[in-house]
């Protein structure tokens, strides 16, 4: 079975090292994610496309408890069968903080401050039989199952 | 010199689920409800500015009520899509274009939590795909971070919550008219930590429309007018933290509540002291707890005491959510911000029974917040 990723632009796939791809702004250095043509922070008409940090600190997060209404959704939005995921905003030093998908959902074991690290995960599997991955972000140091099955 | 407004009539249709009735039919009687209020005929109105999120373009509905010919224009901007309606028509007023005109505002959306049309949103398809176009997730991530910087506690958003389905049980127009313990509301299942189920409004139905006139002709409609001091619309500035965003910036901006509020101040020539009773955009319970502060109500964290001590119950020092809110009338985008306005209109007039605030409140303030990050605000006063 391939593993294709959710769409092409938004992390670097294949790799052993996944990056979020997101833009800087020629003119004033600001970083955005995904990759965007103008910038909010100066109002610049130029940017580059760049790879983003894969290590940061959790700045907010929450527990997504209800399955998502698919579409657009795309992963199990089954009520018996929905697992509760995590979701943060990951703060990149000198970067951007960036929305992502955690793979820790209990609130006990998820911190405000704590290091994070960015994982690929599976989210689906499509028509083709692919196993559709995404990215997301999990604790550094091994809490919480990072759902990196071989495959 | 631009010229006085004032409110001399406002119609709403009941806030919930109304089967069999659509979101346009639910705005037409709005308007006909408000017409009588004025005392006034559909074949008067000079001008409407009206809209819905899902219920259809507000301009077709003039097939219902009289094809006049008057000027109307419809108005789109996410939860601010009545207040946008309504600062428009204020405008259109002020700059003595027109004498006499309608706001109007419905909606009707199915059940569950709102289903984010992500390219409409500027987002990419995998924004959605991953599980991420929630708006439910900002407001447990917004509260949560809020909780942390600012020792808010989850008992507090109990109580918001609880406050806000006891109001609702004092006004007949109101989806939720069951009073819910604190305890239910903190016992009911997680949604999107630390918000519980009950914590959250619900995407619902309902219609409201506001009849507004030049200050100086407002006495041949109604004895007891309503001047709008201010009505302001601002959107986001670089920095702030919003919802349905992929990412935020490092650096930190207050957000449009913070901008809209200050500037309506000013507009009023008004300070947040001599507001009598407000309500604010209470989408979830922190939500009410945040705005408090971003609107300028109180400083950041106080709201734990002040809620605690009950400052914010109708007999209360400030009261908020008179009429409960989002919370207990859900949220028909398209009419929600002009509930907020048709209440403090009823609450000004002494006209709210049950809920009304004693001792005659003299000035009323509304705030809505929404997607892409966009906030209105108005200042009514006696």
């Amino acid at each position: 079975m391939a593993r294709v990723p959710v769409t092409e632009g938004v992390f670097t796939w294949p790799s052993d090292e996944p990056r979020l791809i997101g833009s800087r702004c020629t003119r004033c250095g600001n970083h955005m994610f995904p990759v965007q043509s103008g910038c909010p922070k100066c109002t610049g008409d130029s940017t580059e496309t760049v790879e983003l940090g894969r290590r940061g600190t959790l700045w907010t997060w929450t527990v997504q408890g209800f399955p998502p209404k698919a579409p657009p959704y795309a992963g199990d939005a089954d009520p018996k069968t929905f697992r509760a995921f995590g979701v943060g905003y990951v703060e990149l030093p000198g970067e951007v903080k960036v929305e992502a998908r955690l793979t820790e959902a209990d609130p006990e074991k998820l911190r405000i401050g704590m290091e994070m690290e960015m994982v690929i995960i599976p989210l689906c599997t499509d028509e083709a039989g692919n196993e559709v991955v995404t990215f997301a972000f999990a604790p550094v140091g091994g809490s919480g199952n990072t759902n990196e099955g071989e495959s | 010199m631009s010229i006085d407004v004032a409110i001399v009539g406002i119609g709403m249709h009941e806030f919930g689920r109304t089967e069999g009735v659509s979101g346009m039919d639910q705005g037409v009687v709005a308007v006909r409800r408000a017409c009588a209020d004025a005392g006034v005929g559909w074949e008067d109105m000079q001008f409407a500015f009206g809209g819905s999120m899902a219920a259809g373009a507000a301009d077709t509905m003039v097939s219902l009520l009289g094809l006049t010919g008057l000027q109307f224009i419809n108005v789109a901007n996410g939860c601010a899509t009545g207040g946008s309606a309504l600062f428009s028509a204020y405008n259109t007023i002020r700059s003595g274009v027109f004498d006499l005109g309608i706001a109007v505002g419905f909606d009707k959306h199915e059940r569950g939590a709102f289903r984010v049309n992500t390219k409409g949103a500027g987002l990419g398809d995998w924004y959605g795909a991953t599980g991420l176009a929630l708006t439910t997730q900002f407001f447990g991530m917004k509260i949560n971070r809020y909780m942390h910087e600012h020792g808010i506690t989850q008992d507090t958003l109990g109580k918001v919550a609880a406050k806000a389905f006891r109001n609702g049980s004092l006004n007949p127009m109101a989806w939720r008219r069951k009073p819910i313990s604190e305890q239910e509301v903190l016992d009911s299942p997680m949604l999107s930590y630390p918000l519980t189920q009950y914590m959250f409004c619900n995407p619902g139905e309902g219609g409201v429309a506001l009849i507004l006139c030049r200050a100086d002709k407002a006495h041949l409609y109604t004895d007891k007018p309503v001047y709008l001091r201010a009505a302001v619309v601002r959107s986001r500035r670089f920095g702030s933290f919003e919802v349905l965003a992929p990412s935020i910036a490092l650096e930190h901006n207050a957000g449009p509540t913070v901008d809209a509020s200050k500037a309506a101040f000013e507009m009023a020539g008004i300070g947040p002291d001599e507001v009598d009773l407000a309500q604010l955009q209470d989408t979830e319970a922190g939500a009410e707890v945040m705005h408090m502060a971003e609107n300028g109500f109180c400083e950041h964290g106080a709201q734990e005491w002040m809620i605690q001590a009950g400052e914010t119950e109708i007999g209360g020092r400030f009261p908020v959510n008179t009429d409960g809110g989002c919370l207990a009338n859900g949220e028909p985008i398209g009419a929600s911000g002009l509930r907020q306005v048709y209440e403090n209109v009823l609450q000004l007039r002494g006209d709210a029974g049950a809920r009304q605030v004693p001792n005659d409140p003299k000035v009323a303030y509304t705030h809505v917040y929404g997607a892409p990050g966009i906030s209105g605000v108005t200042i009514l006063s006696r």
